[in-house]
């Protein structure tokens, strides 16, 4: 049995989670599947994944389990575990799975496969393709032991790959017994930072800049190339961290994520938190000095070269 | 406070990756390594916290001979000292291996407070950190922006621990009340990072680095059955040609192929 491990949060599902539910039929191989929701009550995210009618919902409930924690959704997972004994926990790579999954590994001594991308065989018998060195290599990568967890890199696997059953999945629910006195943290209140200004989400065309552009007394090169096309500028993480650019102009994880009709990336490697921000934009141009960068794998069109050439060009091209 | 911040050395970001003749690991010779950019910034942090509350900072690594390059670049920053777990097998050794190793080394140090990056530039696992916590039996935090520590804490009054910024997606953050002690993975971004001065690099060559033995006992989890470059997911077209002429032509495409522009 495959046991994939939903999220939620104040009842909606995260869109991940069926992106996850996809791959485990991939992995399943015919095998049964779970889905194991974890709250203080089903609630309507139950309802929702049992509509797909992909395998039986398990509502894992207790008041202790709201608001998320590490330490208590390890706790009742644990548990769960040990019981169901699945031959693989799937789950997606998100920065919740990122903060509960490693702890739960280790507490049940199961190997953790993250950020998965793609695998062949099924069960505990598939070898998995992860990233490593920044997404420079494509890793094979196989578990020792009888059994695995595995988290799924999202925009990976296509949600719209699930074979739906004909009828909604049973809903069964095990309330577990959580000693709230154990959970060690306290969170408060989800909050944003500041007002999103800039919606870079319905922009049409993007300009974004990496640690390419070097300075940020250089950024009005890629300034003047946004202005000829139209486009809104963007950065990657370590402009946005330098404080060369607004937070609110990051794409990538945690920033935002946009699917624009054109996509330019000048001096951006593309590691994979980036990637995963921009990937599904219509046309996608990369402009690096690294033949070998990452950005290249999901690019429509590459240019290598000294940026601080190429641009000036192409915006003299544009204006003619 | 006692803290330790657990580093790792990585290929450079312009290291191109050659593969060794078993295709399972990269061939380490023409690598040149540098500290993993997150423990950079977990490192800083950590003087930070030295430098406001008092105390004392540990770096610790599991790993070959050559991490001892980053350890006295550590404590170049500003460490005080350091503890390498060394063994030439934990060059490539996974997330479970390396916090056991680490764990064994610094579980008797009873550190306040244990740093790490959120994840590693070479196999980037993300675990080690969350493991470490496990093994040593302490709470932890992930993917952290801000540390503030209660005054009371490490004094032996009563305290509440700290409170700490924890990064969610999409430009949402949570704080966290947590007691001490505790692991947290530091998010690349927190602060500004500060290089070693002559005198720091003068200071680090009479600090202390222990160096521990690969503790008995750590099976793998995992391991690389093959390493390779990516298979492209999209066909890129490769626009050659001087500045000027690649600029005409991916305009032209753009215009004519893409209908983007």
């Amino acid at each position: 049995m495959i046991l994939v491990i939903a999220e939620q949060r104040d009842g909606v599902l995260n869109r991940a989670t069926w992106e996850a539910i996809a791959a485990a039929q991939q992995l399943a191989g015919g095998d049964d599947l779970q889905m194991a929701l974890l709250g203080a009550e089903p609630g309507a995210a139950a309802q929702e994944l049992a509509a797909a009618g992909a395998g039986e919902i398990v509502t894992v409930t207790n008041a202790a389990l709201e608001p998320y924690t590490p330490d208590g959704y390890v706790l009742a997972l644990a548990d769960l575990i040990g019981t169901a004994k699945p031959q693989v926990v799937a789950l997606a790579h998100t920065y919740q799975a990122r903060d509960f999954a490693p702890m739960l590994a280790a507490r049940v001594r199961i190997p953790l496969v993250t950020d998965v991308t793609g695998f062949t065989g099924t069960g505990t018998q598939a070898t998995f393709i992860r990233p490593m060195f920044q997404g420079k290599l494509a890793a094979e990568v196989r578990p020792t032991g009888a059994a695995c967890l595995v988290t799924f890199q999202i925009g990976a696997f296509r949600a719209d790959g699930i074979q739906r059953g004909a009828s909604a999945s049973p809903v069964k629910n095990i309330a577990v017994t959580v000693d709230r006195s154990a959970i060690r943290q306290r969170p408060e209140a989800p909050f944003q930072e500041a007002r999103q200004a800039v919606d870079l989400s319905q922009a049409a065309r993007i300009v974004a800049v990496g640690r390419g552009i070097k300075a940020q007394d250089q950024l009005p090169v890629a300034e003047t190339l946004a202005k000829a096309m139209g486009a809104e500028l963007a950065a990657s993480r370590p402009i946005c961290d330098s404080g060369w650019l607004p937070m609110e102009r990051q794409i990538g994880s945690s920033g935002q994520t946009v699917a624009p009709k054109l996509y330019v990336a000048l001096g951006i490697s593309g590691a994979i938190q980036h990637l995963v921000g921009m990937k599904g934009s219509r046309t996608i141009v990369a402009i690096n000095k690294d033949a070998d960068a990452p950005i290249f794998e999901v690019a429509d069109y590459g240019i290598v070269g000294d940026l601080f050439e190429i641009v000036p060009a192409l915006v003299a091209e544009l204006q003619k | 406070m006692k803290i330790a911040v657990c580093i790792k050395q990585v290929p450079t970001r312009e290291w191109q990756p050659r593969l060794r003749d078993d295709k399972t690991w990269i061939r380490e010779q023409d690598a040149s390594f540098e500290m993993n950019e997150p423990d950079a910034y977990a490192l800083e942090e950590s003087l930070r916290l030295r430098e406001k509350h008092g105390g004392e900072v540990v770096v610790c690594a599991a790993g070959p001979s050559r991490v001892q390059h980053v350890l006295r670049e550590a404590l170049a920053r500003g460490a005080d000292r350091a503890i390498h777990v060394e063994d030439e097998s934990l060059g490539s050794a996974d997330a479970f291996v390396t916090a056991g190793a680490l764990a064994s080394a610094m579980a008797d140090e009873k550190f306040d407070l244990v740093l790490t990056g959120l994840q590693s530039d070479d196999q980037g696992h993300g675990q080690t950190g969350v493991v470490l916590a496990e093994r040593l039996g302490i709470p932890h935090s992930t993917i952290i922006m801000e540390i503030q520590i209660d005054a009371a804490a490490g004094t032996g009054e009563e305290t509440r621990g700290m409170r700490v910024k924890r990064e969610l997606e999409g430009g949402w953050f949570q704080w966290i009340g947590m007691p001490l002690p505790a692991l947290l993975t530091i998010q690349s971004g927190i602060n500004q990072l500060r290089y070693a001065t002559l005198k720091g690099i003068m200071a680090a060559k009479k600090k202390e680095i222990r160096k521990v033995a690969r503790p008995d006992g750590l099976e793998p989890s995992q391991q690389i059955v093959g390493l390779a470059l990516p298979v492209r997911s999209k066909q890129t077209q490769m626009i050659p040609g001087s500045p000027a002429e690649a600029a005409k032509e991916l305009v032209r495409r753009l215009r004519d192929e893409a209908r983007a522009l």
